[in-house]
């Protein structure tokens, strides 16, 4: 085709000023987004929803930092203390980072990158996604009532005895839980049954393989989380006994049920993660990903495996020493699929374009942090170190170098990748790489001296220390950091909803990306691809050339003839 | 090759779209060529895939529900094999016959749900209304034999937790003196009453078969709700066929 005919025909859907026809504004009104099948609506409400969620859990951890400040009473008494952090657990877990990518980008993403028109059961999706709404209230509820204090656990017998609301949060973590395996129903019936022809399983963009691997270990694990919840309910409002010592039941039956969903989890909340790595590092290395097939392999296998390692979290809870020998031997085989992640990632940058845009920093923030997340958990993994390790500040550390240091900086980037094909603007590049290091700079000033703390023997979820302990310049540097942190995640909300309003035009590809949702217009049309698109390779960066009309990328042929 | 695929996706295809298609039209923006019929929903191109989609679907449904009911047996072998003379002692409690009678009527009730998905995809609609009335029936009835057997257990004090108090006592028990004998009823009413609720939700969507196949909505090119409710049906029988043995017929 020829530039006289993109100009006449093509041209004015991607740089026109008269609005044209998108998912945003192809109907309008409340109605038309409550009652929307439209994945991409329902990935944009989730996204809005989730967000929401960090806020208010990030309002609790700055309340818990704060306290941490200064030995002895700071802000508040050890009752709320026990209750901000149980709060900030449950919400930041079960509120954002389940659902976060996968329910909000995954969604939006997802049919898009497919080549399909929506995923395979739009009903089901948006029904999910007012179970996380029900959720959400639950979860509230429990704020306006008594509170909760049992931290994100819900540890037997504790939670049958403690007057806190534990109903109403189990309530809402099992409804939750219904939301997250409907989703990973649908996603999985959509990459079994949607796939356009041409598109073969590895022809995929990773980050499909990615979410692929999440919704089976949702779809597997969840309903286990159900029955446990369930049970766990039972027993306070009927008082069933199964795990109440005192009426010969057994409360390490919980923990086993409990961490046979929630260890599974943790790679819920890494896997889209990683997914999203994959095609940033690829994109903005403008080279082909480093050993396809082995990171799409190794996320299955990482969810799989996830499934054998629950046991590592009661090492120290009288499980015999042979069961703690074959859980610990199986954590460490996990390293193997990450680090192949890892590698791939770095063999992807080798001798690459390296372009560093928003995005690519969160990229390598991910890189960095994720790399110490996971280091780390080899010492919590290894029986006789973490009998001194266990339930110390540096578990708090590792696991927040890896679902914050993983997955909150994966979601960002993920939204900084995404942005200007969910809402047609480009945000500011310098306040985007500002913001960046911020929270690099941030997270690190809160977490690294925790995991001094842990080796100095600061035990989690503690209210006090004594000044004689010699933790206080540690606590005060790391609140210090948290407020850094803080900073930058408000500075980033301000500018991406300032983007929203003045933000420039987005050009179909901004990115010069080669997976299909950076074929379709910026924010695409209703059903997606005005053309049903033909399928190519998602990693094919050679011909794709800047085109300064539109300020986005095109594919070199296409320019020339 | 696959370049040049994309180079003419990126653009949109000038020649591609003749029709005026402006997001109003959603339903004829994308309906394809020619037969797109009211059962297909949009984001399908055929029948088939509907069909097959929604099949698979329904099957990882059916593993949820598997991995759900999952716990509640992991509980059951736990503390089986904690405390055998729990469950042989408690076993004795329950009503053998009332618990055969229900394995029977579930079974039939999975015959006539079958009779039903293959009345549905030979478009009989007759035989289809008649075989959803049956299943329902049976649904019912076994909630009714359900209801009879717990008024018995809790009037006699044979229930969960603290408020287990027995009327009276196992006659032709000679083994270990069973201790914590509630577990076994926390079990019990923990397991039949997740079954039960699965069988209210079975009568809720036989129920809303039932309305559409009066409304003759099912044939032979769409019938995949009946197929998917069917095998839900099933899996409901399934999986009280391994309670009856678990908690009534423990030797």
């Amino acid at each position: 085709m020829s530039d006289s005919q993109l100009a006449t025909t093509s041209a004015p859907r991607v740089h026109a000023a008269e609005p044209e026809q998108n998912y945003l504004n192809c109907s309008r009104g409340f109605w038309s987004w409550a009652l929307t099948l439209d994945h991409k609506r329902i990935g944009v409400m989730y996204l809005a929803g989730v967000t929401f969620a960090f806020f208010l859990g990030g309002v609790f951890a700055l309340a818990v930092r704060t306290e941490l400040i200064a030995p002895g009473y700071t802000i508040m008494d050890a009752d709320t203390y026990n209750q901000m952090f149980t709060l900030h657990g449950a919400v930041m877990v079960f509120l954002f980072l389940i659902p976060s990518i996968p329910a909000s980008f995954g969604n939006f993403v997802l049919p898009v990158m497919l080549g399909a028109k929506d995923v395979a059961f739009p009903k089901l999706n948006l029904m999910s996604f007012y179970l996380w709404v029900t959720g959400a209230i639950f979860f509230v509820a429990v704020l306006f009532t008594s509170g909760l204090d049992t931290g994100w656990t819900f540890y037997t017998p504790y939670s049958t005895t403690t007057g806190t609301s534990v109903v109403f949060a189990t309530m809402g973590a099992f409804i939750l839980g219904f939301s997250s395996i409907f989703t990973g129903l649908n996603f999985i019936a959509t990459i079994h049954m949607m796939r356009p022809p041409g598109m073969g399983w590895f022809r995929m963009p990773l980050f499909l393989w990615g979410l692929y691997a999440t919704s089976l270990i949702q779809v597997l694990a969840t309903p286990v989380l159900g029955i446990t919840l369930l049970l766990l309910i039972v027993e306070r409002l009927a008082g069933v006994g199964i795990f109440d010592p005192a009426m010969g039941g057994d409360p390490v039956l919980f923990q086993h049920f409990f961490w046979f969903y929630s260890h599974p989890a943790v790679y819920i909340m890494i896997l889209p993660a990683m997914g999203v790595m994959s095609e940033l590092f690829a994109t903005f290395s403008r080279k082909h990903v480093f050993g396809y097939r082995f990171i799409a392999m190794s996320s299955v296998a990482i969810a799989l495996l996830g499934f054998l390692v629950w046991g590592h979290h009661m090492f120290v809870s009288g499980q015999s020493r042979l069961i703690g020998m074959v859980f610990s031997a199986i954590t460490f085989s996990i390293a193997i699929p990450s680090a192949i992640k890892v590698f791939n990632w770095l063999a992807t940058m080798y001798k690459g374009v390296i372009w560093l845009t928003t995005p690519m920093w969160y990229a390598l923030s991910f890189l960095f942090l994720f790399g110490i997340g996971g280091l780390t958990g080899l010492f919590l993994g290894t029986m006789s170190t973490d009998i001194h390790l266990h339930d110390t500040y540096f578990v708090v550390a590792h696991f927040h170098y890896v679902m914050v240091g993983g997955t909150l900086i994966a979601f960002l980037g993920a939204m900084h990748y995404w942005w200007p094909k969910m809402f047609g603007k480009m945000y500011n590049e310098k306040l985007g790489a500002i913001g960046a290091w911020g929270v690099f700079l941030g997270f690190n000033l809160t977490f690294f001296p925790q995991f001094v703390l842990g080796t100095r023997g600061m035990p989690r979820r503690y209210y006090n220390y004594e000044e004689w302990e010699g933790f206080e310049s540690l606590h005060f540097w790391s609140t210090m950091g948290s407020y850094l942190l803080g900073a930058s995640l408000m500075l980033i909300l301000v500018y991406l909803i300032q983007s929203l309003v003045k933000g420039k035009q987005a050009p179909v590809n901004p990115w010069g990306a080669a997976s299909l949702e950076f074929t379709t217009s910026s924010p695409p049309p209703h059903f997606n691809f005005d053309v049903t698109p033909t399928v190519g390779e998602p990693y094919d960066f050679d011909d794709l050339v800047f085109d300064a009309k539109t300020g986005g990328y095109v594919r070199q042929e296409a320019r020339n003839s | 090759m696959s370049s040049t695929a994309s180079a003419h996706a990126a653009h949109g295809d000038p020649h591609g779209h003749g029709g005026g298609h402006s997001g109003a039209d959603h339903e004829s923006a994308h309906g394809g060529h020619g037969s797109h019929p009211s059962y297909v929903a949009h984001h399908f191109d055929t029948a088939k895939q509907q069909f097959d989609t929604g099949k698979f679907g329904i099957w990882m449904f059916l593993v949820t529900e598997v991995l759900f009911f999952s716990g509640l047996f992991c509980a059951y072998l736990l503390y089986r094999a904690h405390h055998p003379e729990i469950f042989i002692y408690a076993h004795h409690y329950l009503d053998t016959k009332l618990g055969a009678i229900n394995t029977i009527v579930l079974l039939f009730s999975s015959l006539t749900m079958a009779w039903a998905v293959r009345a549905a995809a030979l478009g009989q609609k007759k035989v289809l209304v008649w075989m959803l009335i049956l299943t329902l029936a049976c649904a019912f009835g076994f909630l009714g034999i359900k209801y009879i057997e717990y008024s018995h257990k809790i009037h006699d004090g044979l229930v969960w937790g603290r408020a287990f108090n027995p009327a009276h006592l196992v006659e032709d028990y000679h083994g270990p003196d069973p201790k914590n004998v509630h577990i076994f009823f926390g079990i019990y009413f923990g397991m039949t009453g997740l079954h039960g609720i699965h069988v209210l939700g079975g009568i809720v969507v036989i129920g809303w078969l039932l309305k559409r196949a009066l409304r003759g909505e099912f044939h032979s090119q769409n019938y995949g709700a009946v197929d998917f409710v069917g095998l839900y049906w099933h899996l409901v029988d399934l999986i009280w066929i391994y309670l009856f043995p678990l908690l009534y017929l423990i030797h």
